[in-house]
């Protein structure tokens, strides 16, 4: 197992891959769209940090989540606001932690109900090793393996801070 | 909690406390219907996207029956159903069933046979919906979308989704409810979530003829003159006349009840200058309303109807959330008796 860096090192390394994925892929003017919770905090350092004018999205999968059927409803959904036009935009999709690859399934299929995007790139602060789905970031802070029950948890927003916490097996 | 409320909370919530039918709002504290609010004004976020759906009931049917006639409660149902993708099947059951002789538990029967995941229920019979959340399957949810003259759960929190909007808060809000209390089912409900919410003051405004008795123990002052209980109203909702439900003569004519409990310009002007006004439906203009305070610029009326959809999204997915979240928790619960 690796040792995680600090955040301020994982947002460093965010915003040069970013920059250059961008400059690679031609794209002036992007959208940040950060998931619910820790990814908007991270998008909207990572907005300010690219130099992007327009606000920042926000978006919750609460109602696109795939384990409806076993869990129900998640008590504490808020309003996604995306207080912008997607339609044909290129678009930075931001969160904290990846893991199963399950968000951004959900993530994914929410923001294609508000028009079509031209592209989405994926970035993260971490890419934990334990995908269940074909899908992996474009650009992450770090790579990382952890132990069976141990999970990864980033807190903020102010300061950021990530922590590891064990769960029950 | 009297024992009706006690009831109802058992058969509405699981184990946890999450909603597994939305019968009625008794027994139903303030933390649950704030987090009813707060989920519907998500899909209030919904419809205004190019895609106004969310998979959350997909692959799952919702039989909307209806043992009375209704427009607006039954389309906003469908609406509501059919954004959360799950498919919608409409029984009118008036011209139907029950006219060729079929009893409800036959014709339930049957709708379970098709796979139905949930009843929206609409009967003239105060009581039906409990009755059928009491006797179905389990897992399958029961939305009670008006019984009687008992509850109209849903109607009166989109009422106080609305109230919310455009006051932010219930604390310290005068609200009034004008008109045929007795045949309301309406007004039941929602003076039950005005208090449950903590508004300040729940006033009643009609002539004594058309109030239940002991209207007071429902949580409300009454007030017969209307001049005097529209004084520093925050809100003014303002009941439909349900000539349908009337029998003998409770009433003197439509004209004499307009000039003394309908809405009119002069009327609002006693409330609070920013009082909005409230309506769920359908309006009979000049009887209990002016068409002028109906479409004026402190009417809310077409936004309730715009959150009544909401409000169904919430409830519906909730509801059918805690029916499968109880059918998980008990497969487990199984397994682990096996191992």
């Amino acid at each position: 197992m690796s040792v995680l860096l600090e955040v301020g090192q994982l947002m460093d390394k965010l915003e040069t891959g970013l920059q250059h994925l961008l400059a690679e892929r031609n794209i002036e003017a992007p959208l940040v769209i950060g998931i619910r919770t820790g990814g908007v905090w991270v998008a909207d350092i990572l907005g300010r940090r690219l130099g992007i004018e327009e606000p920042f999205g926000e978006l919750d999968i609460s109602f696109y989540r795939d384990d409806f059927s076993r869990i129900g409803l998640n008590p504490k959904v808020t309003p996604s606001n995306l207080p912008f036009d997607t339609e044909g935009r290129d678009i930075i999709l931001v969160d904290d932690v990846i893991m199963s690859g399950r968000t951004i399934r959900a993530a994914m299929n929410e923001l294609f109900d508000y028009g079509r995007p031209a592209s989405i790139i994926l970035a993260a602060l971490v890419d934990l090793d334990a995908r269940e789905l074909p899908i992996r970031p474009d650009v992450a802070g770090q790579s990382l393996t952890l132990k069976a029950g141990q999970r990864l948890k980033l807190r903020g927003p102010d300061p950021l801070r990530l922590e590891y916490q064990e769960t029950e097996q | 909690m009297t024992v009706n409320a006690a009831a109802a909370h058992h058969l509405q919530l699981t184990r946890d406390g999450q909603l597994r039918h939305f019968l009625t709002l008794d027994g139903l504290g303030r933390a649950l219907l704030t987090d009813i609010l707060d989920t519907a004004d998500s899909f209030i976020e919904v419809g205004e996207r190019s895609i106004k759906k969310v998979p959350l009931l997909r692959g799952r049917t919702v039989a909307n029956l209806f043992f009375e006639p209704s427009t607006r409660t039954r389309s906003t149902f469908e609406l509501a159903a059919k954004r959360l993708s799950a498919d919608v099947l409409n029984l009118d059951i008036n011209t139907s069933a029950t006219s060729k002789g079929e009893s409800l538990s036959d014709t339930l029967l049957n709708l379970e046979a098709m796979a139905s995941d949930m009843f929206v229920v609409r009967h003239a019979q105060s009581g039906a919906a409990h009755f059928i959340a009491e006797s179905v399957t389990p897992g399958v949810a029961i939305i009670n979308a008006g019984d009687g003259r008992h509850a109209h759960p849903t109607q009166a929190m989109l009422d106080m989704l609305t109230i919310r909007q455009n006051k932010g808060t219930f604390e310290g809000l005068k609200v009034a409810i004008v008109g045929d209390i007795l045949h309301s089912r309406v007004a039941r409900s929602q003076i039950r979530a005005l208090n449950e919410l903590g508004a300040e003051q729940v006033r009643v405004i009609a002539p004594g003829t058309l109030l239940p008795r002991d209207v007071e123990s429902l949580g409300c002052t009454v007030e017969y003159d209307m001049a005097k209980g529209m004084k520093d109203l925050d809100v003014v909702i303002m009941l439909r006349l349900q000539k349908e439900r009337m029998e003998g003569a409770l009433l003197p004519s439509e004209r004499e009840f307009y000039r003394l409990y309908g809405l009119s310009q002069e009327k609002l002007a006693l409330a609070h200058p920013e009082c909005i006004v409230m309506h769920p439906g359908p309006i009979n203009r000049g009887v209990e309303i002016e068409s002028a305070v109906a479409d004026g610029p402190q009417s809310v009326i077409l936004s309730q109807v715009t959150n009544g959809i909401a409000i169904r999204m919430a409830v519906m997915s909730m509801a059918m959330g805690g029916q499968v979240a109880e059918r998980q928790q008990k497969r487990s619960t199984l397994k682990g008796d096996q191992s």
